[in-house]
């Protein structure tokens, strides 16, 4: 048997992200603290090159290699250019807050490069065992990104519930995996689809196997029932860390549940589609009711995080392609949502003070009229407001899932979006209607105040011209 | 880029030049005032650009004018789709006019953040125009939710005490109404597959599809009329909002209820419409009798005034819905574009009078900080020329000839007179009503000996106050004696809707 070498193109942008990685890891042991910008811009340096690899090739084509278990397509491609961008734009927030608590050190830069990494390898994974490499190398670097602050107390609390949770979820999409394995005698997705059209829509076995994936699945994304670590690592971890994990790995998890349940577990999509149907009911209902009675911020955006796994599930669950198109916008914005409205937290957040609590935001219009009005683009983005950008998301949805005849998915998501409209205005009331407790100035370096802005700027942008973006999501599947 | 476009989003983007501009208005609001300069600017060159519009309209068509198309959302055929016909165009004079007069209302009485103040509204005025521009689904729902925002912040921000409260019960009962509207129109984008309310009104649906819709519409429509049950947030936000926030409220949000009736219930549901015809009129009579009642027994000038506007919107729906019973009883088409017509008038009128009595209600509060009837009395002893025209705009209320107020009412009574006596003869309560509630409003408040201190130490109006006041009474009584040109541009359109709903969908 002679030994191939596969073809390593349709992986550049892994191989120059990993061989950036390298280059982040040494430079790093000769850096001394003084001179960490350094590592900072090594780090942006790699993103950089490894986005305009992954997006520069153009978006078109499928390629696969490795013997069937990767895959470049443009949904990969799309996928990876934005979770590049979104790192980076997630090093460049953090920066600040991170001097401010001198735990500015290389090895933030480090992890977040691996869990990016690891978000690559989800993306492309095209065999089950691949996934499960990219899953673990992300979940691993985010369970010590959570402990980063050692100094705290509540972090470390954070990352063992996270690192036990997630542990146990990783079991669980393991030991579903090898019962598929089991069913269909092989772990490359399109093997399974084609066993799995033999053996029809009814096989038990099969149906168990499913049934722990999409344990896995839900539990990635923190989808009702098994949402219970999130609230609690959002708030314990520090607020940058938080806002990597509101963040890029949203984008993996859809990979990772639009390959398995698209592309390998298709034949039996009667069965995940009734699965899908009650994770979304209850996400969109816990999520958004119990969003309301939060006083920390970033509980209940951890909440709302909920919610809206909720709206891409329904999504998933239309099993059609324009409800898979749907999910991608909505994931696509709401990172760009999170990504903001953490920014804005860690951007109110200076040295001894980190912004949590609600009333922090009070009378922020006072304090900073811009900032407080993008934060108020982005709440009434997140509630589904046009012409911001999440409006077009919901729309996509409700449009995909009655589409299928779905009438009453659709009546119960938007009175939970109305529901979930309250708690978001109630940012809105204490930044405007409010008077401050304190004057105090924000004080950000200036290429946050920018990117923060430009990001801000931009859900109003897409929701005025929404076409560019809503084209490149009805592209991505062919 | 068509006339249309220019004044929906040159409010929009002049409202972000005033907030920049807004930035060196020193504490004490003194000094040369370039924010409130240039939102008067603009809004006087949006009428004038308005006016153009008047000018260049063909009333002889039933056809869309001033049609902007452009593809907007290419992979769900959505246009960027703007046109008037003769039932917008009214509604959108409306708007621009009123816009400058709130503006000078609350030229030197908005103290806080008094930029965002002007900005809000001049970014609510394109919003609204654009509601009534738009001829896409989905470009109508966007212009129609985005305006929720302005206004949660206009009663939030400059509101009473309970604005909170108020703000919030606003927002989310009109959200609530519309997103059941979204989820009708991506329906109807799949039976037709384009976003097109004139392909929707094309649409061959079943009565079992149209009920559906029908009922969709109505949630969105009646909130925002607001009909009788779901009325509840309307005196609150009014009670609660500041002047200029009432006055569009009442004069303009509240005529998009009205013209969401006609411009998606009626033509795209038909049928149903007529089905539901009972329900529709029963919740027109609750409104216009039950609510009158409820207005007699306020204490609160604005909640007097905001109730009686439910009741006046009630005579709108009642003429809308009429037409079934008509066209049963005696086959005439002509009473049946008598009540729409009538309905359209009293929209336009109400839009005047509710203006010019929360103005008034205004006044006084800048000077007493109090809506409370009982805190007044005599006041025409101190403001004789401000008691004249709140007279004047009383009786108007209470439906006078030769007022606008008597033109819609009598055309609605006139036609519900064809579909049934006693729609009638209930509708014509309010005659009784509205003047007993408005004219003891204003014995008590105006007439009389001075009441107080306070009431004797009140000084009249001044220019502005007077000039704003003055051009409204100006409008009332002009279209009341001569409402022509009103009806001129919209009776083709009218009579177009109603052929389009006479014949039944399938």
């Amino acid at each position: 048997m002679a030994f191939l070498t596969p073809d390593l193109n349709p992986a550049l942008a892994e191989i120059v992200l990993g061989s950036g990685i390298c280059v982040v890891l040494l430079a790093d042991l000769f850096i001394s603290d003084r001179w960490r910008d350094l590592t900072f811009a090594i780090a942006m340096a790699v993103l950089v090159a490894t986005a305009w690899v992954a997006g520069g090739i153009g978006l078109n084509g499928v390629e696969i290699t490795f013997d069937g278990s990767f895959i470049a397509d443009p949904l990969a491609r799309v996928l990876k250019l934005l979770s590049a961008l979104v790192v980076a734009v997630v090093f460049l927030y953090s920066r600040a807050y991170l001097k401010d608590r001198d735990i500015y050190k290389g090895e933030y830069y480090l992890l977040g490069l691996f869990a990016l990494l690891g978000i690559f390898v989800m993306i492309s994974a095209y065999s089950m065992l691949t996934m499960y490499l990219g899953l673990e190398m992300l979940s691993l670097s985010l369970y010590a990104l959570v402990a980063f602050d050692r100094e705290s107390p509540v972090a470390a609390e954070a990352a063992i519930k996270y690192f036990v949770l997630g542990a146990i979820a990783s079991g669980c999409l393991l030991y579903g995996m090898s019962i598929i394995y089991g069913v269909t005698g092989s772990l490359l997705l399109p093997e399974i689809n084609a066993a799995l059209l033999q053996s029809g829509p009814n096989d038990i076995v099969a149906l168990v196997g499913l049934a722990f994936i999409m344990v896995g699945i839900a539990f990635k994304f923190g989808a009702v029932p098994f949402h219970m670590w999130l609230p609690d690592v959002y708030q314990g971890a520090p607020t940058c860390v938080t806002l990597f994990i509101g963040t890029a790995p949203k984008l993996g998890a859809l990979a990772l549940a639009i390959r398995v349940l698209f592309e390998g577990l298709g034949p039996i999509a009667t069965s995940w589609e009734a699965m899908l149907t009650v994770l979304a009911v209850l996400s969109l209902g816990i999520g958004n009711v119990v969003a309301i009675v939060q006083t920390s911020m970033k509980r209940m955006l951890a909440y709302s995080t909920i919610g809206h796994v909720g709206f891409i599930f329904l999504g998933l669950l239309a099993g059609t392609e324009a409800g898979l198109e749907a999910s991608l916008f909505y994931t696509i914005v709401y990172v760009m949502m999170a990504a903001a409205a953490f920014g804005v937290l860690i951007l109110m957040s200076r040295r001894g003070f980190d912004a949590d609590a609600l009333d922090d935001f009070k009378g922020l219009n006072e304090r900073s009229p811009w900032f407080a009005a993008i934060m108020m683009l982005v709440m009434i983005s997140m509630i589904g407001v046009p012409p911001l950008a999440g409006f077009y998301a919901k729309w996509w949805v409700l449009a995909a899932i009655l589409d299928q005849g779905h009438l009453w998915l659709a009546v119960t998501a938007v009175m939970f979006s109305v529901i979930g409209a309250f708690y978001y205005l109630r940012i809105l009331k204490l930044m405007y209607f409010d008077e401050p407790e304190n004057v105090i100035e924000l004080d950000a370096p200036f290429d946050m105040r920018l990117v923060l802005s430009i990001n801000g700027a931009l859900l109003l942008a897409i929701g005025l011209f929404p076409d560019r973006l809503i084209a490149i999501c009805a592209g991505v599947f062919p | 880029m068509g006339l249309l476009s220019i004044i929906i989003w040159l409010p929009i983007v002049g409202g972000i030049a005033v907030i920049a501009t807004g930035r060196n208005v020193s504490e004490d609001g003194s000094g040369f005032r370039l924010d409130r300069w240039l939102t008067l600017l603009i809004s006087v060159l949006v009428f004038l650009l308005s006016l153009q519009l008047y000018l260049g309209f063909d009333s002889g068509t039933a056809a869309m004018q001033f049609v902007e198309q452009k593809p907007w959302i290419r992979a769900f055929n959505v246009e960027y789709f703007l046109g008037i016909d003769g039932i917008s165009l009214p509604l959108i004079l409306l708007t621009t006019f009123l816009t400058p007069l709130v503006v000078i209302s609350g030229w030197d009485v908005i103290k806080k953040r008094p930029a965002q103040y002007f900005a809000a509204f001049l970014i609510l005025e394109g919003l609204m125009l654009g509601v009534f521009a738009a001829l896409d689904a989905l470009l109508f729902y966007v212009f129609w939710e985005a305006m929720l925002i302005p206004m949660f912040l206009i009663i939030g921000i400059w509101g009473g005490e309970r604005r909170v409260y108020a703000t919030v019960k606003f927002f989310l009962f009109t959200f609530l109404g519309s997103v059941f509207m979204l989820i009708a129109l991506i329906y109807l984008y799949l039976q037709t597959g384009s976003y097109r309310i004139l392909d929707f009104h094309a649409a061959p649906l079943s009565i079992d599809q149209q009920i559906p819709i029908f009922l969709a519409f109505l949630v969105a429509f009646a909130v925002k009329v607001p009909m009788w049950p779901v009325h509840t947030w309307l005196p609150d936000a009014h009670v609660e909002a500041p002047t200029g926030g009432s006055v569009v409220l009442a004069a303009v949000l509240l005529k998009m209820g009205g013209y969401g009736f006609v411009r998606f219930s009626l033509p795209i549901t038909p049928d149903a419409s007529q089905t539901l015809d009972w329900l529709m009129i029963g919740l027109s009579l609750i409104a216009v009798v039950y609510i009158g009642f409820v207005a007699l027994v306020q204490q609160d000038m604005k909640k007097l005034i905001a109730y009686s506007s439910i009741a006046h919107m009630g005579f709108v729906t009642l003429g809308f819905f009429v037409a079934w019973e008509i066209f049963a009883g005696t086959g005439d088409l002509a009473g049946i574009t008598m009540g729409i017509t009538g309905g359209m008038l009293q929209m336009i009128s109400h839009g005047f009078i509710s203006a010019a009595l929360f103005l008034c209600v205004g006044v006084m509060y800048e000077r007493m900080h109090s809506r409370q009837i009982a805190d007044y009395g005599g006041v025409v002893n101190t403001m004789p020329k401000f008691a004249a025209l709140m007279v004047f705009f009383a009786l108007a209320n209470a439906g006078l000839p030769g007022t606008s107020g008597f033109v819609g009412e009598f055309l609605v009574i006139l036609a519900s007179f064809k579909a049934n006596f006693w729609y009638a003869f209930l509708a014509a309560t309010t005659l009784v009503l509205g003047a007993a509630y408005t004219l003891w409003m204003i014995k008590r408040v105006i007439f009389g000996a001075v009441r107080n201190e306070a009431v004797a130490q009140l000084t009249d109006l001044n220019g502005r106050e007077f000039f704003v006041l003055g051009i409204l009474a100006v409008f009332v009584l002009g279209l009341g004696l001569w409402p022509a040109p009103l009806v001129d541009v919209m009776s083709v359109t009218v009579e177009n809707l109603v052929a389009h709903i006479m014949n039944p969908k399938f």
